[in-house]
């Protein structure tokens, strides 16, 4: 098994993925330029955080555009499993393979602290270690990490059972308060229709090993690789 | 031809506009009463086209593809000639 590292100038948490993939998971992943066109041998792809081209236009949007693209969603419809985290979940949503759109906090300025996240669903190939309904803890570190989406988008993700992680407080209600950008019904995550792309802003890797404060986010690489190895 | 585009692309009603709602609060405590600000962001595009209507479908499909996100955000084009 080997899993891409995507890296566009200014992507900055590859190496934090690359450690946790390898040094704390245990299984191969190589980090990819943007520029190299081909994935062949890959069997799933992260896109990790940083400020993609320092977030210009709008961030995320030209990461979304470079050739790369074309070989991630041929990944992706080879039913391969993609993660986008943070500024990666801005690139797949500029992309359209993930749907909304992510815009400037309700309170406009970068957030960066802990917070309480609500697993909704174990059906996808990120979530299966966890239990449905599970609180966990992850970091945000973001600007531009509002969901939005039109009504009838948002009602066709909930149906589908598409949202995966909810920004909840400790006792796990999906409050105001417990919602740190104002992102609509607290979203933190969300997979595509076939369930095998997944974005969200907390940072799984920053939360992969007890020492940083919280161990939860390493099931998600851990999902991930169990997914790998059963269907690849 | 050589032409002009200014494209101007604003947030979509109810996004947020921090830029808008702090000068119109910063205009209050200057004395202004202001009904309400919101900014836009401008692109000027110069290029080559056969027509203004060629250009004009250009610089549409650079908005679609790139400078704006239709999701949340709304843009408009003005064209002109140059020289």
């Amino acid at each position: 098994m080997k899993i891409a590292i995507i890296q566009f100038g200014g992507t900055n948490c590859d190496m934090d993925v690359q450690h946790v993939l390898t040094d704390v998971v245990g299984v191969d992943a190589e980090t990819v330029w943007y520029k190299e066109e081909n994935l062949t041998g890959f069997d799933g792809v992260v896109v990790p955080g940083g400020f993609s081209y320092g977030d210009y236009l709008r961030a995320g949007a030209i990461a979304a555009r470079t050739p790369i693209m074309d070989s991630i969603k041929k990944i992706a419809a080879e039913g391969k499993p993609v993660l986008g985290i943070c500024n990666g979940f801005q690139v797949l949503t500029e992309a359209r393979v993930l749907e909304g759109a992510l815009t400037t906090n309700e309170y406009p300025k970068f957030r960066c602290h802990w917070t309480n996240i609500r697993v909704e669903t174990t059906d996808t190939p990120f979530t299966s270690k966890f239990r449905k309904g599970e609180v966990i803890r992850m970091p945000i570190a973001h600007m531009e990490g509002k969901f939005f989406a039109e009504e009838p988008t948002l009602a066709e993700l909930d149906e589908n059972e598409q949202v995966v992680f909810r920004y909840v407080d400790e006792k796990g209600r999906a409050t105001d308060k417990a919602n740190p950008n104002g992102s609509l019904e607290n979203i933190a995550g969300i997979v595509n229709t076939s369930r095998n792309i997944l974005g969200l802003m907390p940072h799984p890797e920053r939360a992969s090993e007890s020492i940083l404060g919280s161990a939860d986010g390493r099931k998600v690489f851990e999902s991930m690789a169990d997914y790998i190895t059963e269907n690849f | 031809m050589q032409y002009q585009a200014t494209v101007t692309i604003k947030q979509k009603a109810g996004m947020l506009d921090p830029e808008g709602t702090t000068a119109k609060k910063a205009l209050g405590h200057l004395g202004y009463a202001v009904e309400s600000i919101k900014t836009a962001k401008l692109y000027e595009i110069v290029l080559e086209a056969k027509s203004a209507e060629v250009a004009e479908q250009k610089v549409d499909e650079m908005c679609q593809k790139l400078i704006a996100n239709p999701i949340v955000q709304n843009y408009t084009i003005e064209l002109k000639e140059l020289n």
